[in-house]
């Protein structure tokens, strides 16, 4: 057992920076780190064995305790929750009979829930042994769960017929959809791998690729929308040993899966983008942070990558260029949402716990190992190819003034068409809900839990130096830009999530809470106020929804909301962000709970707590107000 | 020459060394910015969130920022004294902190700011959470009530080879800062007080003497803290 560890500890050779590949390695061999192993890490790797649970217990897919032969994790985002996964839940529960959150005894069966998995758009979904399941119902639990006491292979029990595209790809072969609406620059299949790589850069100097990237005003897709040439020019001024050019696939913010699509089925697009970084900022090393829950992806995307070298894309002398030499390595993560977070990405790169580091320095100076390291998202990265491929001005077309090019779109939620749509920014919101086939629209949620929630009259009533006072600063997306309802950087930026909730949901309940779970669960951990207050927000509002709140816990919501953004990353800077934004776009949903009438708190039950202490100390009450 | 830097706070010439940050420069000339998770001589790493200051409209850690030629500081307004109150007020509501019986009062920092800034009644509710005492080591006693998660003694309390101490255990709010449990046992005495000395609070607290010093003659107990750095 001892040997085995050792033996997947030198396979990575002895590096400490590779403990994520580490425990990955231990997981697939035994399903979970056991104390044993973890004090032969210890010692191999030279740190306490504290240390190395430090990294354990930080990631959702990783495990100290024994896990089971068929591990289910139940995507709980607000879709899934949308449609059905109440019913999954308990069908699950009664068919396995466990609880979420444990094991069976007799070890078959492991239940969990999970953050969103990127499949919004054909939730309630579930990963099982490492297997995506979609559309989830109560009669295919059953029919799952049967298959399993019968202990047949997790492969064997796929109910759907493999997906269209690259999802029914020999080292894919998962029941994904890819739901590509609306195509456009992007998703359009009709072009030549590695063109750029091969072919044009002989003729271009790094420092024109640079300005090319910069003339096109592309900016960043990954939701905070930094000029992308910019970057790169910052990261090719640093001195560095090496640089590095990672691309960001964790793809964590409920609602988004646009970048599962990308990487299904324009994987050379994104390679090809890096390349092009790579040669433009000076960098050597490349790596794909690949969220865990894509990693049906893997073999599929490692053989992409070994096309790309073979046809002189990636390795040495990359497209006859002398000393042009770049490689790409993907590495998976396990769990983490604020692993989309660019450092604390980096710093699960490095075998740690994902958490943000402190701004200044940024990646850009120091990032991976310390060395100059460029973060893009998926789409940025694909994009600079059409950029090189047609020019500046080509890209500039697209767009409005100020936001040049498309905008991969993930819609999901109320509408009868959700997937994927590629619009030209300046799209408007109403638009998007024509395309998809939304009616009855109560609200929709524009760029995930951290983005805002608006609703589709009340947008046109906004007050902006009410709105202006509450989201500054937010970090990722500042709020002076909701106003008008058209899809660019000036007015509505968005990393492309999209849930559109009907007239029939019920916005506090099950959309607002369910967003504030996400945070909750989701933080790192580090900061005093990302640590704590999400919590105490919610159940303040839990309080308002139970009708024991009053017009000042509306107020104390608004206030408390100011102290949690001095967090040091977007996740706590915008946890608040549901409450903050239904509150500023549906007050009227507070104050339909709330005692209009009363302005003090009256939730203090003193017969109650006497009751209770009296049962505690066996002595009968007696009350004398009666 | 080169090597100095003129920057503002709250509308005063300050003159710093190059590299400093903002912190470190503030306190040497005597403005006290509120710190808890910072530490001398090592990396600071902002967990507290108490340093904030604003730098353009912007919040930013004065404990992690370097300080840079012009920049304009805010650290003693309002809003910013009101933000740092809700911390110490949230980190007393979030863990389990009773002063009169704690080893550690009068040498415990946050108790120091709570009084600093005159916390009263907190404005959060209180969670009383369920939290535990690992006392395995025979040399201190770790008391998660009271921990703030400021990272001190993982920052700070190594073993010759540099191996951690302390580590992070979970995410979100279930995180905690444990103990490593073999080392714990082998922990040498110098380095378990200096432990018990890091921390800001009474989470760590050194086995076999108590309350050597009498509550009431002890750091905080004379001076506010604070006043250690102000002119
Ligand atoms: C909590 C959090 C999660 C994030 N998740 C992602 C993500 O999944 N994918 C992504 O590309 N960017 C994500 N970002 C933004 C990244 O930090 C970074 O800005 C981005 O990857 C830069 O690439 P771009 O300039 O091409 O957008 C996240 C940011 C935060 C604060
Ligand atoms: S804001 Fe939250 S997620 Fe970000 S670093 Fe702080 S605790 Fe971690
Ligand atoms: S002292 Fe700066 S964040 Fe804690």
């Amino acid at each position: 057992m001892k040997e085995k560890v050792v033996e997947i500890i030198s396979k990575y050779n002895g590096d400490r920076s590779r403990l994520m590949d580490i425990l990955l390695d231990i997981h697939d061999w035994q399903g979970y780190v056991d104390d044993a192993s973890v004090d032969v890490l210890a010692s191999e790797l030279g740190i306490s064995a504290a240390e190395v649970n430090e990294t354990i217990s930080f990631y959702h897919f990783f495990s100290n305790k024994p896990r089971a032969k068929y591990n289910i994790y139940l995507n709980d985002s607000i879709t899934a929750c949308m449609r059905g996964r109440a019913q999954v839940e308990q069908a699950f529960e009664n068919e396995c009979g466990i609880k979420f959150g444990t094991v069976s005894a007799d070890g078959v069966f492991g239940l969990y829930d999970t953050s969103c998995q990127g499949m919004n758009d054909q939730g309630p979904a579930a990963i099982i042994n490492d297997l995506v399941f979609t559309n989830l119902t109560p009669y295919r639990v059953k029919a799952l769960v049967d298959g399993m006491k019968e202990g047949k292979e997790i492969k064997d029990l796929v109910y759907e017929a493999n997906g269209d595209g690259n999802n029914a790809d020999p080292d894919m072969q998962v029941m994904v959809q890819n739901h590509i609406r609306k195509g456009g620059m992007l998703l359009d299949k009709n072009f030549e791998p590695y063109a750029v790589v091969n072919n044009m850069l002989k003729d271009k100097s790094p420092e024109d690729v640079i300005q090319i990237v910069q003339d096109s005003n592309l900016r960043g897709r990954g939701g905070a929308g930094f000029p992308t040439g910019l970057k790169w020019r910052f990261g090719r001024r640093v001195e560095g040993e090496h640089r590095v050019i990672i691309c960001n696939a964790d793809e964590g913010e409920p609602g988004t899966f646009k970048d599962r699509v990308m990487l299904t089925e324009f994987p050379e697009l994104v390679f090809e983008g890096m390349a092009i970084a790579a040669y433009a900022t000076g960098a050597d090393i490349g790596l794909v942070y690949l969220r865990y829950e894509y990693r049906y992806m893997l073999d599929f995307l490692n053989r992409k990558l070994q096309e790309m070298r073979d046809a002189n894309a990636l390795g040495k002398d990359i497209g006859g260029i002398k000393d042009f030499n770049f490689d790409i390595r993907i590495q998976l993560g396990a769990g983490a949402y604020v692993c989309g977070e660019e450092s604390a990405l980096i710093e699960s790169l490095e075998g740690k716990r994902g958490e943000p580091r402190d701004k200044p320095p940024f990646p850009v100076e120091k990032g991976y190992l310390d060395y100059p390291t460029i973060v893009n998202n998926v789409e940025t990265l694909a994009a600079t190819v059409k950029i090189l491929q047609n020019g500046s001005e080509w890209f500039t077309s697209f767009g409005t003034k100020d936001s040049h090019g498309t905008k991969l779109l993930s819609v999901s939620g109320d509408c009868r068409f959700p997937g994927i749509y590629e619009v030209e920014w300046g799209t408007s919101i109403r638009e998007v809900l024509q395309m998809c086939g939304a009616e009855n629209v109560q609200a929709i949620q524009v760029g995930g839990p951290s983005g805002v929630l608006i609703g589709t009259r009340d947008i046109d009533h906004l007050n902006k130096t009410e709105l202006m006072n509450w989201y500054k600063p937010s970090g990722m997306m500042t709020a002076e830009k909701f106003f008008d309802r058209k899809l660019s950087y000036s007015d509505l930026p968005t990393g492309g999530s999209m849930i559109i909730f009907n007239k029939d949901r019920n916005l506090l309940e099950e959309v607002v809470m369910n967003f504030m779970d996400f945070f909750i669960e989701e933080s790192c951990g580090s900061c005093s106020t990302c640590r704590s207050l999400p919590q105490i927000m919610k159940e303040k509002l839990e309080k308002i929804l139970s009708g024991a709140g009053v017009r000042q816990d509306i107020d104390d919501l608004l206030s408390w909301g100011k102290v949690i953004k001095v967090s040091r990353c977007g996740l706590g800077q915008t946890a608040a962000n549901p409450i903050l934004s239904s509150i500023l776009n549906f007050r009227h949903l507070y104050e339909e709970h709330i005692q209009a009438m009363t302005d003090y708190d009256n939730t203090f039950d003193m017969e109650g707590l006497v009751k209770a202490s009296c049962d505690f100390v066996g002595r009968k009450p007696v009350f004398h107000n009666s | 020459m080169n090597n100095t830097v003129k920057f503002k706070i709250d509308g005063n010439i300050v003159t710093a060394e190059k590299g400093q940050t903002i912190v470190e420069a503030a306190h040497a000339a005597g403005i006290y910015i509120p710190t808890l998770c910072n530490f001398k001589g090592v990396k600071p790493k902002g967990c507290c969130r108490m340093c904030s200051v604003k730098i353009n409209s912007r919040y930013m850690t004065a404990c992690t920022t370097p300080v840079s030629d012009g920049m304009e500081v805010e650290n003693n307004i309002d809003e910013l004294v009101d933000m740092r109150k809700s911390i110490i007020e949230l980190m007393f509501v979030s863990g389990n902190h009773f002063c009169p019986s704690c080893e550690k009062s009068g040498n415990c920092e946050l108790q120091a700011l709570g009084y600093r800034y005159q916390m009263l009644v907190p404005r959060f509710p209180f969670s009383f959470p369920q939290k535990g005492i690992d006392a395995s080591s025979p040399k201190i006693m770790k008391d998660q009530n009271r921990c703030i998660m400021c990272k001190r003694c993982m920052k700070t309390i190594k073993d010759e080879n540099g191996k951690n101490y302390f580590a992070f255990k979970n995410r979100s709010n279930k995180v905690e800062v444990v103990l490593d449990a073999e080392m714990g046992k082998t922990m040498p005495d110098d380095l378990a007080k200096l432990a018990m000395e890091n921390c800001p609070v009474g989470s760590i607290i050194y086995k076999e003497i108590g309350y050597n010093e009498p509550i009431g003659t002890r750091k905080y107990d004379k001076t506010p803290i604070g006043s250690e750095i102000e002119v």
